[in-house]
């Protein structure tokens, strides 16, 4: 690998004079930059896109993994004797790490967005909430449900998080297909340019024919060659992920990193992953070309 | 330098050569001639490894050119100067460019520069030498081809109807160049059916003349 790069910065840094002997212009070469830019473009979202469910997957985990609710209704007289019921229960549920009543302060916080700040909750028959944090092994929720039925009829079980359980395996599956899209590109980006660079060596079938005549060797032809298509896409991918990158910066942002859509973007050195996409686009033409060039002259003499 | 050892070439199943046997030595000066279609132009691509004979061995620089790599063949072509008989050029790079494209790929450069503009001058394409080659006529492709063949200043030279386009007084020109090669100690081989031109050259050199003919490639008497 150390090697390959040696070889590609090489190519890249030195003699211009190769690539004078393969015509400057034609249709794959416009091919191979427009090719090259488009998937690095495609690239930077996919990029995007597995970063940002990677995110959502894990905080939406976490939270998962912590807590559910039991919410007891209750005429008021007989709220305390079932939430002490409940603890009770709870106290004694395998699985079971930690449980709590919230208290009135923030049970009126959960509140206030729909009523307002004032609400009267001792007044008011509102059920009361309790906090249950599981262990690592987690609780089973019908065995507890139907104990809870028993010991106290108000009580019922919110396994509230769990709705979101769905959606995380949601957002990892999406987070494992834009990993996948990204490796398609990158396929992909090998296979066009590899299209790409034997066509232009069948289209310059003259120049190769020319180039043997007079003596150059394998390594000339093909040197000729890659370092054309390496530069191109490069050039290309550069200008493709440079747009890319703009697009997902120009976002519209709420700043809350839960809501998937602005959540997509990158993230202080996430910025990374975009900035090696040129990089790899060039390495990959790299390799496909030279692979290319190797089998086309493998069948003149 | 370049030795045929009874070598027969043929496409698919006609033999077009058979049982050639040929030495090009060294400072030797060689015409092969014969009707269109003999099997000229295919002889001189087995000279320079371009085509591989069916039987027979041939020797490039004493080695066997089958059994020699691709990049050992272009290397012996930096040694041997070899003027296509429809000369094949880059035609994005102008003349000079082109005439000085087997020291380009081979790494080199002429120890003058002023050396290019000699040889040039020589092939008369002075005026022509930012030129691209689709704008030459056909007589000055065939001297930038010749140029080109020589620019290496190579041990032998092949050259396939190089005085096919050219008028009476440029193939003497071109004549006297290669004739002024073979003095040098070059060795040269030149395809032809012209024998106004090889009649010119025997009064100049002591040329062999090779004729093929039924296959084979025989001694041409004085009978010119
Ligand atoms: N690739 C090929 N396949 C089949 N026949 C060929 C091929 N190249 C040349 N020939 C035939 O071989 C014969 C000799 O060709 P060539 O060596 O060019 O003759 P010359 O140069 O003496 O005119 C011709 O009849 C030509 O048609
Ligand atoms: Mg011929």
């Amino acid at each position: 690998m150390k090697a390959r790069l040696s070889t590609l910065m090489h190519f890249l840094a030195g003699d211009a004079q190769a690539d004078r002997v393969v015509p400057p212009t034609g249709y794959t070469a416009r091919l191979t930059v427009f090719a090259a830019a488009s998937m690095a473009f495609l690239a930077v979202f996919a990029l995007a896109l597995s970063l940002a469910t990677g995110r959502l997957a894990d905080s939406w985990g976490d939270a998962l993994a912590k807590s559910s609710t039991i919410r007891i209704t209750a005429p008021l007289d007989q709220m305390d004797a079932q939430v002490l019921a409940v603890m009770e229960v709870l106290a004694t549920t395998p699985g079971v790490k930690d449980a709590r009543p919230l208290s009135d302060d923030e049970q009126r916080a959960l509140l206030a967005p729909w009523f307002g700040p004032d609400l009267p909750l001792d007044q008011l028959p509102i059920p009361k909430l309790v906090e249950v944090i599981e262990d690592a092994e987690g609780f089973d929720p019908e065995g507890l449900r139907a104990r809870l039925a028993g010991e106290a009829p108000g009580a019922i079980l919110d396994d509230h998080a769990r709705w979101r359980e769905p959606l995380v395996r949601a957002a990892t599956r999406l987070r494992a297909l834009g990993l996948v899209a990204i490796v398609l590109i990158t396929a992909l980006a090998g296979v066009v340019i590899t299209l790409a660079a034997s066509a232009a060596l069948s289209a310059n079938e003259q120049v190769i024919r020319v180039l043997r005549l007079v003596g150059a060797q394998d390594n000339y032809i093909t040197r000729a060659f890659v370092r054309r298509y390496t530069l191109r896409a490069l050039g290309g991918a550069v200008v493709g992920t440079t747009l890319g990158a703009l697009a997902i910066f120009l976002m519209p942002s709420v700043g809350d990193q839960g809501n998937f859509l602005t959540g997509i973007g990158f993230q202080r050195w996430e910025w990374l992953w975009p900035a090696l996409i040129p990089l790899f686009a060039a390495l990959v033409a790299f390799l496909a070309t030279r692979q290319t060039a190797k089998n086309v002259l493998q069948e003149k003499r | 330098m370049i030795e045929l050892e009874q070598v027969s070439y043929g496409y698919g199943d006609t033999t077009l050569l058979s049982d050639i046997s040929l030495q090009l030595a060294p400072g030797s000066f060689h015409f092969l001639t014969g009707p269109s279609g003999a099997g000229k132009t295919t002889l001189i691509k087995l000279c320079y490894g371009a085509l591989i004979a069916t039987k027979g061995r041939v020797s490039l620089f004493d080695r066997d050119a089958q059994q020699m790599s691709r990049d050992d063949v272009a290397k012996a072509r930096r040694r041997i100067g070899v003027v296509h008989q429809d000369c094949q050029f880059l035609d994005h790079l102008s003349v000079a460019e082109n005439v000085s494209l087997p020291l380009t790929v081979s790494g080199r450069s002429l120890a003058d520069p002023s050396e290019l503009d000699d040889l040039l001058a020589w092939v008369g394409l002075s005026t022509q030498r930012d030129a691209k080659p689709p704008q030459l006529s056909g007589g000055e492709r065939q001297r930038a081809a010749l140029a080109r063949a020589v620019v290496m200043s190579p041990d032998v030279i092949l050259a396939d109807e190089p005085t096919g386009n050219v008028d009476w007084e440029m193939s003497l020109r071109l004549l006297t160049l290669l004739v002024e090669l073979n003095r040098m100690g070059k060795t040269v081989l030149i395809a032809t059916h012209d024998m106004n031109l090889i009649r010119s050259a025997k009064a100049q050199v002591q040329a062999r003349v090779l004729r093929i003919s039924n296959k084979n490639v025989h001694q041409a008497g004085a009978d010119l």
